[in-house]
């Protein structure tokens, strides 16, 4: 990389550099070779640096308002909704803020599951993709418990009875993370202190997901490794700095849309009456970004069994570099598992609609199917495929369809519309 | 790296300083485990007393014992019977209900499903027993897990009648 002998103009500049290589690494991150093919699903990586940063910001501000105690902690929050200035927008924003967040991460998973982005040489940035992903998750969940209400409790109570199941040990542990015999003033003040630490641990995460990127580079829609720099890149300032802005400034169109014209249509009535523990809502359904987990967690009959399905739903994502045995990354020239990640992604959605359904009847039934579904694919699909699929042509480079005539990536992705 | 398999006077030295070492971290570590576990004045908590006099047959009430809820009901002729006719082979956590009632009339438990901590509706569900919202547990009048994916029972707590109106729970 053309950094390695990036020398700063001015004098200061150099002295500094010399010292602490600061410059460099501006230059390093304004010249870091892209790939020029790369789409607009490829913003999102930026997208969710800034909900993390947002959230970072909003929550900090939050805190100056809040105040994590079982008697006040409801009355705060009002408090911040009615008295404080702009609070309703601070609050609105973080609330709907974690929503966007995992939107934007969910495209970006998504995204790298149809490139095959987790694929060598990335499985490392898999890896930590993974670990933030799980983090956020814990991060939702205990900033969901702080408000207090109704639906705040009763999914602390439910989530944490999740390790009631472990043999033997289950109640010592549930009375270990609780401070207490049920959810109470303890669990708040424990959750608040892990729920403002756990963003500076994933924004240190997106630090190393960002240099384990850099190792590599990016993937790209057609999936070849490239040559850097070269034709087929370009210096990722000013070209995709700019598409970036251009792909964040859309998303804050829908960002804005749920802050200021619905902000509560993600969340639940009933999260505005105050805690009760003597009283469980009629249905608890928890945010739903959780709800594929939560139907997975349902389906089994099983207690203990339907908790370790939860975790595995998770686990193979992290081992799925392994499980694709397919040495070709982009579905572009996949076609068969181009077909089977379009039914993952409709399975994904019935888990989702699922796990707000109450869990009997009919719905139970198709959970059941669904989260069966949800392993195959990963644990039985993905090995077979990758040795049996007969993949399409590669290109050679980016630029070698449009120049030398041959496989064309383009025509390809024409023909995938029609079909 | 020495090619000698026998351990050396060095390699002693390293593996006590490891052991004392590994033993100090954990002496270290455990105040900031434990002091997630339930402090004293939680445990100073453990018991209550309920003045259950007003209570009719066929009612029940809902106390809070250590930040659980706790049903007292006072059950009626039909609903023991109903309880005691059941089959042990019938359960999925086969208990007699004269073990979980030592007085018959009076049913006293714990109101927290033992799948993931709802609080179970009464006089609900397949088996005129508790009913829970969350994930469908059905429990009998006896508080009896009978369908849906609760493991055991609702649990019965340590309690004793101090004089004939009063419950001591815990």
């Amino acid at each position: 990389m053309s950094d390695n002998n990036y020398v700063p103009s001015s004098k200061l500049g150099k002295w500094f550099n010399d010292r602490l290589p600061l410059l460099s690494l501006s230059a390093h991150l304004r010249e870091y070779p892209t790939p020029k093919n790369l789409n607009y699903w490829w913003t999102f990586g930026g997208i969710l640096t800034f909900c993390l940063v947002a959230q970072i910001i909003t929550g900090i501000v939050l805190a100056m308002h809040y105040v994590a105690h079982t008697d006040l902690a409801f009355a705060s929050v009002e408090h911040i909704m009615r008295d404080v200035n702009y609070g309703w927008l601070l609050r609105y924003f973080h609330a709907n803020g974690a929503s966007m967040f995992f939107l934007a991460v969910y495209i970006h998973i998504f995204r790298a599951l149809y490139y095959g982005s987790y694929k060598s040489p990335r499985e490392v940035i898999w890896i930590i993709g993974m670990i933030i992903y799980f983090l956020m998750m814990m991060t939702a969940f205990m900033g969901y418990v702080l408000p207090w209400g109704q639906m705040s409790f009763w999914a602390a109570t439910v989530i944490t009875n999740l390790f009631s199941a472990v043999p033997f040990v289950g109640e010592s542990i549930t009375n270990w993370l609780w401070g207490g015999f049920a959810v109470d003033n303890p669990t708040l003040t424990r959750f608040y202190a892990l729920h403002y630490l756990l963003p500076f641990l994933i924004f240190g995460l997106v630090i190393l997901h960002i240099w384990a990127l850099h190792v590599p580079g990016n993937n790209n829609p057609i999936g070849i490794e490239l040559k850097k720099p070269s034709k087929d890149t370009v210096p990722f300032h000013p070209y995709i700095v700019i598409k970036d802005l251009f792909a964040l400034l859309l998303f804050l169109i829908v960002f804005a849309f749920f802050v200021f014209y619905a902000p509560n249509i993600l969340g639940h009535a009933d999260n505005y009456i105050e805690a009760n523990p003597m009283v469980t809502p009629n249905h608890i359904v928890p945010e739903w970004y959780l709800l594929p987990f939560y139907a997975i967690l349902r389906s089994v009959p099983d207690k203990l069994f339907g908790v370790i399905a939860m975790f595995a739903s998770i686990f193979v994502l992290v081992i799925l570099p392994w499980l694709d045995t397919s040495k070709v990354k982009s579905a572009i020239f996949r076609p068969i598992y181009k077909q089977f990640y379009w039914i993952l992604v409709i399975d994904v959605l019935i888990l989702g609609y699922m796990g707000a359904m109450p869990a009997e009847g009919t719905y139970l039934l198709i959970a059941r199917v669904a989260t069966t579904y949800y392993f195959i694919h990963f644990l039985i699909i993905l090995p077979i495929l990758g040795k049996k699929e007969k993949t399409l042509p590669i290109p050679l480079s980016i630029t070698d369809p449009v120049l030398g005539g041959s496989p064309n990536p383009n025509t390809v992705k024409k023909k995938e519309i029609y079909n | 790296m020495s090619d000698q398999k026998k351990p050396k006077r060095r390699d002693f030295l390293f593996t006590a300083s490891y052991a004392i070492g590994a033993v100090g971290v954990g002496a270290a570590v455990w105040p900031l485990v434990d002091q997630m576990n339930p402090d004293k004045s939680v445990k100073a908590l453990a018991s209550t007393e309920v003045d259950v006099s007003s209570l009719e047959p066929g009612k029940s009430i809902t106390v809070l014992w250590r930040g659980k809820p706790v049903f007292i009901k006072r059950r009626t002729q039909e609903e023991i019977s109903e309880a005691r006719a059941v089959k042990m082979d019938d359960l999925k956590h086969p208990e007699k209900d004269e073990d979980r009632a030592k007085n018959p009339e009076w049913l006293v438990m714990v109101g927290v499903c033992t799948h993931l901590g709802c609080v179970p509706l009464g006089d609900k569900g397949d088996y005129n027993g508790w009913f829970c919202p969350c994930h469908g547990s059905h429990y009998d009048t006896s508080g009896r897990i009978r369908k849906g994916p609760a493991p055991t029972n609702l649990e019965v707590p340590e309690y004793k009648f101090i004089n004939s109106n009063t419950i001591k729970i815990g």
